[in-house]
Formats: structure tokens, sequence, C-alpha cells
């Protein structure tokens, strides 16, 4: 893996840079802020991965930068891909860019396959639609070669989506998302749906994208052990707002921020020896709390952090912690570094 | 926080194996499939599919045991069936005197007081109309336990109390729709608890969970059992938390157990080659982890067409002669072979092999026909080619006979034997390496 | 702590502040109401309030009409035959020389007391039925699923008169013979929708606890299985409704429904005033025809806005619009990238841990409002 972090050069020019996205959804109640202000660069070929709680808005985040929103959502910020603002495009533009350049992979696979189509003719009418000008015997060459690199033999290239087992229509799909060659993909929870000896397959695949495809990939998942194994960087999700970002093996061997470690705690793994949990729920995102979207939940909070936003902080190594822990400093008020008294969390707000 | 030892404390009590709670012999559980895809396929109607096909254990009294596998395992079906909610085709649930298979559905129902079930998805297993007073308290009613309105709250409340619904209050008049995941998992607990049941199955009961709340449930299930003298049948995927939980775990593929033991034993020294590999597919949230490359291959066979011999011979790094090499395992390894090959390559070596569906029959003999214009010599070179290329692949080992015959080459197996459960140190396995 | 759990976007929000029986009730009739947007909500809101006044017509009908429905003289003076509105008949008098207007109000009354009586009968049966068939299945439901076919395939006036005709000895021409006939055309309709739906709602695992629990199978049915398949009930009942008022204005017209004596109604009258349109005589069949009209667009609009707004497939969704509030000035991330570009070059090791003090921690601002 360290060789394969090597290979992406770090000064590269980022394929998408977000800056201050913001994404609300109406509801009768009122907007849903569930991408509020989250900036973040992917660079070709790099794999981040974003994690959190179900409902924190990892999904409106992946679906939102490939401009996929539904009915009533408003965005704002800017989606900056290969030098255009994806937020002002114009719709059709948009579309233009899903598939060729904007890819995206789904968490239940046969629901995207049409069920009367054989794999051939998925894979040659997608590149016949996206890049016209190939022939019939180079669309069946690239197409049988992405399969080939999925782990799709060639024998099984015309049969229909029901004849291949869950993993394998998975695969098939990332092939397919993989074939016109897009510069960007997202893949939301790609492998839930999968049992653990798939999954650890797919997770495979995903993790080898680097080397065959410079692909840049937003992986989104709540299990941490596959951003420990398949991802370059990871960003850590709460409450509409990215609250730690940053190299995935740093972030891992030292969580800086609260949530982050909370959550690293909680996850019951083969080391697990004892039971570990995060207080209450995440916080309902039509009212958010005031400063930290943590602090309620927060062992750590401080005074300043009900009642100012924190800031993000970047260290040299270009990690990112927005927690007033981690400063800075000279931006707290007087006594506000004092812990903050909380109240109990009863069962009653809990996720 | 309650660790594992804290828990075994009640069951450390003298429990010899008279102290079975439940007693399950050859319990089989097959389903008839009805002019299926698969049916057509093979020109054969009427295909059974064994969801359990022979499965022997006994439950301790206050023990958790894990039931452990993958989607199609049978598992879930296994545990429906300790509760009579699926009925078994053959063998036994002894549950004291009674053998549960062998009762009507009526004369089951008193028995449920006793065996109650936690589902997957908490939302689903909470009827949408009922509030959580009248969800909690409905069982009570059921079993015609309390005689009116008032003790039925009395009741719902030392309920709701015990599972840490708090304050009850708050929660009486809720519907499910308005409580959390977690806090309907807790509803659905305080539902099983209610009326003092002795054995709980809790099916995958906080895999639709969120990560922050799965110790707080897994810690209140540990909880109840020690208050209330719980056993635990606890059905999952995941590994990691049944090390946690577990005191017993049993390994599950496509209906059998093919290994069970302690905990300890199964996690420090797994000896199925499929436990093994489960163990190293868990994605640990660890920076230093590497991702696993010597994952078995392929997935969970078709249940309707099971393998010949041990079901998890095509999958296994480990199998040999007795293993039930056939000749369905014949076209994956070509298939493999030819995933690494240019394409004129593959387009020769696919021209030489006439009729790749022959391979489809289950069967421990087949003949490769040659394709238009090639020789049975050619086909025979082609399979010794992918042997040179790679003579570590276990189905060699599983190849009686090679030669070309009439015009087709003749491939024989070694005739495959089905493995049983056998004890072999601490634990039972069956896999014919023990 | 004002914390509530998240809800999915896009999920109904459950108020719960709602505590008593009553007060889910009104909640949830107000639902549609609040859910609704554009068209289904003008046709919901105007439907509702035509069915409204339609129904206060019904109800006050004595005090309503000046006449009785079958009165043909007041105070010993005849009325006249076919005369022409006037200020003590207001829509004139018809042929049997009745008041049109007494008729056209108490003719009301009757199309709500027959629709409301072949509504219920139609619905306790078929749902009862339907559940049954359902939860049970086996050959009691291919039986059922049989018969009720054939009585849909049945045409439905053809079977209204059928059954009008069979009943009309024993329950005589009145308004029960007349809900009868609607209520054996309709049953089909909510036979099908409860059956299917029961058959999908028998697999929820809901179902399956309570099993587990030991709860013998008419528990089963009535707790668990009626109050989840018989949501989609109101909705049909309105549109049936509407379809009934025209049922049973055709059975009047046809002769068969409800006998003049019995009960006004407004088929049979316009019936009797076929001939009077060919001499100019109006007003003996615009009332009644205006009436049915009404009626029957009124509870269409209540039933085609439920739909709309309770069938997921139609609904569209009352939103706030989002506002974006301006953020505060200066966009602070473009001051990342210099930070992030400068700091490429020096060895990474050196960030690792940086705590609030580190000289090498420099500050971005993330998502400023």
């Amino acid at each position: 893996m360290t060789a394969a972090r090597a290979d992406v050069p770090s000064y590269a020019e980022p394929v998408l840079s977000v800056a201050d996205l913001r994404v609300w959804y109406g509801t009768e109640r009122g907007p849903v802020r569930a991408v509020d202000g989250v900036s973040f660069d992917l660079r070709p070929g790099e794999t981040l991965g974003l994690v959190g709680e179900s409902g924190c808005g990892k999904s409106t985040l992946g679906r939102g930068l490939l401009g996929l929103l539904p009915a009533g959502a408003k965005a704002d910020g800017e989606i900056r891909f290969k030098g255009t603002n994806l937020l002002q495009a114009k719709r059709r533009d948009i579309d233009r860019l899903r598939g060729p350049e904007l890819g995206m992979i789904f968490q239940e696979p046969l629901t995207r396959l049409n069920p009367l189509m054989r794999i051939s003719e998925h894979f040659e009418e997608t590149l016949r639609a996206h890049e016209p000008q190939i022939g019939k015997e180079e669309a069946r060459r690239r197409s049988i070669d992405t399969l080939r690199k999925m782990g799709i033999p060639p024998t099984r290239y015309r049969a229909y989506p029901h004849e291949f087992s869950g993993g394998m229509r998975q695969r098939i799909m990332i092939a397919l998302a993989l074939v016109l060659r897009p510069a960007f993909i997202v893949a939301d929870e790609p492998t839930t749906a999968l049992d653990v000896l798939v999954e650890a397959q797919i997770i495979r695949i995903l993790a080898d994208l680097r080397r065959n495809f410079d692909t840049a990939l937003l992986l989104i998942t709540h299990n941490l052990g596959i951003v420990a194994e398949a991802c370059d960087r990871v960003a850590v999700m709460y409450a509409g707002h990215l609250v730690e970002d940053g190299d995935a093996r740093e972030v891992f061997a030292k969580p800086r921020h609260p949530y982050t470690r909370e959550l690293l705690r909680s996850t019951i793994s083969l080391q697990t020896t004892g039971l570990h949990y995060i207080p209450g729920a995440p916080p309902d995102l039509v009212e958010p709390p005031p400063g930290c979207k943590f602090h309620p939940r927060c062992p750590d909070a401080m005074v300043v952090c009900g009642a100012q936003d924190p800031v993000a902080v970047q260290t040299a190594s270009g990690s990112r912690v927005a927690c007033w822990l981690h400063g800075p400093a000279d931006r707290i008020d007087e006594g506000g570094t004092a812990r903050m008294a909380q109240e109990e969390i009863s069962v009653a707000d809990e996720a | 926080m309650p660790t594992k030892l804290d828990a075994q404390v009640p069951s450390s009590a003298p429990g010899g194996a008279d102290d079975a709670l439940m007693k399950v012999r050859d319990l089989q559980v097959h389903y008839a499939l009805r002019g299926s895809s698969m049916g057509r396929l093979f020109g054969a109607g009427g295909d059974v599919v064994k969801a359990v096909d022979g499965v022997t254990f006994d439950l301790r009294r206050r023990e958790v045991l894990g039931l452990v596998g993958e989607s199609g395992s049978g598992k879930t079906t296994l545990g429906r069936a300790l509760l009579g909610l699926v009925r078994p085709t053959g063998g036994e649930v002894r549950y004291g005197e009674h053998d549960l298979p062998s009762l009507s559905e009526r004369r089951l129902r008193p028995f449920r007081r006793k065996l109650q079930m936690v589902f997957q998805d908490p939302s689903a297993a909470l009827n949408p109309s009922m509030d959580i007073e009248a969800a909690v308290g409905h069982p009570l009613q059921i079993h015609k336990l309390v005689a009116n309105r008032t003790e039925r709250r009395e009741r719902v409340v030392e309920a709701l109390e015990r599972v840490g619904l708090a304050p009850v209050e708050r929660f009486l008049s809720k519907y499910p729709s308005d409580l959390s995941g977690g806090q309907k998992q807790r509803a659905v607990l305080a539902r099983a608890i209610i009326l003092g049941p002795e054995l709980l199955v809790a099916d995958e009961p906080i895999s639709m969970l969120d990560m922050s709340v799965r110790a707080k449930i897994l810690e209140l299930m540990l909880d109840l059992k020690r208050d209330l003298d719980l056993t635990y049948v606890y059905i999952t995927h995941d590994l990691a938390t049944a090390k946690f939980f577990c005191d017993r775990v049993a390994i599950m593929y496509l209906g059998r157990i093919v290994e069970i033991g302690p905990t300890e034993e199964i996690f420090s020294d797994p000896k199925h080659p499929y436990t093994k590999a489960l163990l190293r597919a868990i994605p640990e949230p660890d920076p230093g982890a590497l991702v696993p490359r010597d994952l078995p291959r392929g997935e969970i066979p078709d249940a309707a067409a099971p393998p010949l011999g041990c079901s998890f011979h095509p999958r296994c790094p480990a199998a040999f002669e007795k293993c039930g090499w056939e000749t369905r395992d014949l076209r994956p390894l070509l298939e493999q072979r030819w995933l690494g090959l240019d394409e004129d390559a593959y387009d020769a070596e696919r021209a030489t092999i006439g009729n790749l569906d022959s391979l489809d029959v289950p069967a421990h003999q087949v003949r490769l026909s040659p394709g238009r214009g090639r020789g049975p010599g050619d086909v025979e070179a082609l399979v010794q080619r992918a042997r040179e290329a790679d003579p570590q692949e276990p189905l060699w080992k599983g190849v009686k006979r090679l030669e070309a015959q009439d015009g087709a080459v003749a491939v024989d197996f070694h005739e495959g034997e089905d493995p049983r459960l056998r004890p072999a140190g601490a634990v039972e396995v069956a896999c014919h390496l023990y | 702590m004002a914390i509530t759990p998240t809800v999915e976007v896009g999920e109904p929000q459950h108020d719960s502040t709602h505590r008593s029986r009553l007060a889910r009730i009104a909640f949830v009739i107000a639902t549609p109401y609040r859910q609704s947007a554009g068209i289904a909500r003008a046709m919901l809101v105007v439907g509702t309030v035509l069915t409204g006044l339609m129904v206060l017509v019904a109800v006050f009908a004595p005090l309503i009409a000046p006449y009785d429905f079958d009165q043909v003289s007041d105070g010993g003076a005849r009325f006249p035959k076919q005369g022409e509105p006037s200020g003590t008949h207001w829509f004139g008098t018809n042929v049997q020389t009745f008041d049109v207007f007494s008729r056209v109000v108490w003719g009301a009354r009757t199309e709500l007391k027959v629709v409301l009586m072949a509504l219920a009968l139609t619905i306790v049966i078929g749902v009862v039925l339907g559940l049954v068939a359902g939860f049970v299945g086996g050959w009691l439901d291919r039986i059922l699923v049989l018969i009720m076919d054939s009585l849909f395939a049945f045409p439905y006036l053809l079977l209204a008169i059928v059954v009008a005709f069979l009943l009309s000895d024993k329950l005589g021409g009145g308004v029960t013979t007349a809900a009868a006939a609607i209520t054996a055309v309709y049953i089909p309709q909510y036979f099908r929708v409860v059956r299917n739906s029961t058959v999908s709602a028998k697999e929820a695992t809901y179902v399956e606890a309570a099993r587990a629990l030991g709860a013998p199978p008419h528990i089963i049915m009535s707790r668990y299985l009626f109050t989840n398949v018989i949501q989609s009930v109101p909705v049909i009942a309105t549109l049936n409704a509407a379809d009934a008022v025209g049922t049973l204005a055709a059975l009047g017209f046809l002769g068969y429904g409800i006998q003049p004596t019995e009960a006004a109604e407004w088929g049979y009258d316009l019936n009797r005033a076929m001939d009077d349109a060919t001499s100019g005589i109006w007003w003996t069949a615009v009332y009644p025809g205006l009436a049915i009209v009404l009626l029957v667009m009124a509870l269409t609009f209540v039933g085609e806005g439920l739909n709309e707004t309770l069938n997921p497939t139609l609904r569209v969704r009352r939103l706030l619009p989002v506002v974006l509030p301006p953020r505060q000035p200066a966009a602070p991330v473009e001051n990342a990238i210099p930070v992030e570009k400068a700091e490429v070059g020096r060895d990474r090791r050196t960030g690792v841990g940086g705590s609030p003090a580190d000289p090498e921690t420099s500050t971005t601002e993330e998502g400023g409002r």
C-alpha cells in the first residue's frame, strides 16, 4: 500500500476541488442542512474514504458532487472539476460529463442492470453513447479488457445479469463505471449488500484501482475497516461538516477529533475487549446545535465548543481537523477552555 | 464497561451434558423449488434447496451460541427452525420433554412464552400502527397474563425500564416511526423479555444499527442475559461481534455446521479452511492492516445444486482427493486462466474446447470435446498447459485420469466424501484434514 | 438537550407531541391537507368544501326544503303541473306536480343515505373477505378470487339491476335495496386491494414477530394486518362514492332504483323530465342533473386529491423553499490552497500529532456562515 501511495504525486493538480459546499434540502419543517460547508481536494488516482454515522450527509455529499440532487435541494459553494465549476454548469453539460468523466457505483448492483440486456449490450451501449467514434470491435475489446481486470472472464461476456452472483454483478458495475475511464468516481457503500468474503474481494479490487486506472475515488462507507484497507485518505463527516480529514494511516493511528476517536473506539473488531459507544445521536439537521455540532456528545467539550463554530486547523502533513482542542488558541475567548458541564444524555436521545 | 468475563459469571455454574436447554439432532429444512429458472436450466423440475442440512448440536443453558455464516449459509433458517417458525423437514429439536417440530402450531404457542426472537431490522419488527405500550404489552394479552390495562402498563413500564428506554412515560405513547433504530431495537428486546423467556434467538440484532449504538445494544443484551438467566442464539455474519459476544461459535456453510467450539478456540486456532478465510477477510480498522491477498475464490454456490463432496472444496486452498472434485470445478479453473491471457491466446484456447456447458453438470467424469478443427490432442495439451502453469492448484490433486479417448478428452476425478463433524482438539470440525 | 433523533431526509415527519388518540386521528386526517401541493391541494380543498355543502343540505333537508318530497299540495291548494320557477316554487314543479327544489334537496339526503350504507356494507364485506383470503391463502383464496373476478368482469350496471330486481321483492324498492345493489358492484374492488396488500404485508417481519410471540391467526389479522392493509381504502372509498352516486342515478333513471313514493331520487326525476325537454320545460331536468354533476365532481375531487397526496407514485410533496443564507464575507477557504501548497514539500512526519500549540499548524476556517 505504501508503494501504491507513493505513485500518487501529492503535488499533482487536484482533479476535483470542493470549496465550502453546502447542500440543503427542503422539508415541511424547514431546510435540512445535509452538507454544510465542506471543502476538500481529490487528486488523480487518489482514494478518499468518507465515513460517518448514517444521517450525517455522506450520501448527499456523494450525489451532490455528481449533480444528482433531489427536487427541492439547493447547493452553493464550488465543485471545481477539471477547471469548471459544476455548480454553475448547465444541467445538460453535467449530464454529458456523467459517465465519461464522473462515475457512480451504487450499493445494490442488480437494480442498476437491465435484466433483459446482456452484459455485452450494457457495455457496448454505454461506449456507443459516450464515445461514438470508437468502432464496434474496439468497444468489445475495451469492455472485455475492463471486465478482465475486474475478474470477469471473457467467456461470460454475453451472459445476462441474472446469471451472475451478487459479487460478480458488483464487479460488472465497477467495470461499467470504469470502461469510460472517468476521472472521478463516487462509490456509495458498494459492499454493504455483499458477504464477508465477497466484500473482501471487492475491497481488494477497489484498493487496486489506482494501479490499473488513474481514477480518483470517493468511497462512502460506514465501515472503518474498509477505509483502513482501501483508502489513501479519509474524511470524517459529522452533521454535514467534515470534522477531520487526512492521510488514512495517520488519522487511524492518531485520531485528533474526539468524534473520530470515539467512532474508532466504538467499532467492534477482532481486537475488541471492552464495549465502548458514543452517547446520544447525531443531531437533527434542521436545527443543528450551535458551535461544534458534536459538542453535546463530546467527552472533551469545552465552553467555547457550544458557542463558536470550530475552525479547521491544518498540519504540515496536510490533514485538517475542526476542533477547538486543536486551536487556534487565540480565537478562544477568556475562559472558553473550561470544561463544559455536560447534561446527562439519556437513552431518549440515542440513535 | 462490562467485559466478557463479567458476563460469563452466571454461566460458570456447573453444567454437564444434562445442562442442555435444547438438543438439536440432524435437523433438516429443505425447500422444494417450483419451476424455477434453475430447474429449467438443468431440464429437471423439483429442485430441493437444503437450507439446513443435518445440523446437530446441544444448546447449553445460559450460554451464548453464535451461528456465524454468510448469506445462504442457513443460519437464519436454523434460528427460526429452533423456534418452530419454520417447519423442519426432518430431525429433532428437543426442548425439555418435547420435540418441537412434531407439535402443531396451536400446541407450539404456549412454548413461545419461553422461546423468543429478536429480529435484524427493528423498524420492520414492530407493527407501525401500534404504539410502544401496546406493542410491548401485546404478548401479555396474547397469553392472557394480565387482567387489565393497569396491570399491563405496570409490566410494560418494568420491561421498558429494564431495556433502558427511560424516561418510560416518554415512550409509552410513541409509535415506532417516532423512534430511532437503537430505541426500536430496545423496544423489540422489551417485547421479547416481557414473557420471561429462557431462550432468545437474536438474528443479526445489531447489523442494521449505526456503529455508535451497536455496542450499547450488545451491552444491554449481556445485562439482560445476566439478570434474567437467558440463553442466546446469536445469528450473525460478523465474526468480530461473535468473538466478543459468544461463548461458543458454530460456523455454518451451505446449511451445515462446518466448525463448532468454544469461541477462544475457534478464533485462536481456526481449523476449517472456511473459518480461516472468514477471519482473514474481516476488514480491520487498523492502519497497519494490509489488504488480504489470499482470499478464497468465488462465492457461495447455488444451494439448489451444491458441490459434490465437501461443499467448500471449490473455494478451498487446502482441498485434496477426498474433498469431491468434480466436473463443475473445471470451468472456473479455465476461466481463471483465461483472465490472465492476452486476447489472441484466449481466442486460441477458447476455440480448442467445444462446448463449455458440458462442464455445468455435477459429475465425477466428463468428456471434453474439441472445438471445430481441433483434435483431442489439442484439448489434452491445453489442460496440461493449465496444469503446468499452476501446479499448486488443489484441483489437480482430485484428477484421477486425464486422457484422450474416442475423439475427446476424458477427465475422471476421485470420488469425494462428504465430511462429517468430528472432534478435533477442543472443537468439532467437518473437514477431511482432521 | 434539544436532541431529537435524526429523521431520514424525505421521510414524513411525525409530530411527536400529539398525545391522545383523538389528537392522533385528527392529525392523520389532516395529513393529506398539510402534505398536498399544487393542483392536488386545490382539488382536495374544492372537493371537500363542495362535499361538505352537499352533506349539510342532506342533513338539514327538513329545514331547507319548503315541502315534502312527495307533496303535491300546500294548504289545500294543488301545485301546478310543470309550473315555471316562481316565488313559491323556486325551481318550478314537475310533471308529477312535485316541487323541484324540494325534490333536489331531499334527493341529496337519499344519495347520502344510500352511498353511506353501500360504502359501509362494501367496506366491511370487502375488507374482511380480502383480509381472510390474503392471510389464509390456499383454496379459500382461489375460490374467493374467482368469485370476485367474475363479479368484477360483469357489467356493473347490469349487476346492480339484477341485484336490485332480485331484492326488490324482499326489501321493496327503497333505500336498502338500492344500497345492496350498489354494494354488490363495489365489493370486488375492496376485496382485490385488501387481499393484495394482505398478501404482501403477510411477509412483513412484524407479522412473523407476532407469530413468534404466539399470536393466533385471528389476532394477527385484526391487530397486525388490518390497520396496515386498509390504508388505501379511504382513497378508493371516496372515488367509489362518486361512482356510486352515478350508479344510483342510473338505476333510478332506468326505473330499477328507489321508487318515487319511497324517497326523492335525482335519477328518477331526470327520467321523468325527459319529455319536458322537447317542450321547452328546462327546469325539471336541469336542477336534478346539476345536483348529480356537482356531487359526483365534489367526491371525485376529494378522491383524486387524496390519491395524489397519499399515493407515493403520484405524490407531489409540499416542501418549504430552501434559502441558503449568505455567508460571511471573505470566503476563508481560499486561504487554504496556498497554505497547503506551501507545505507540500516539508517532511510529512513533522506534522503528525500537531497540538494547539504546534507552531507548524496553520488555520483555515471551514464552512463559515
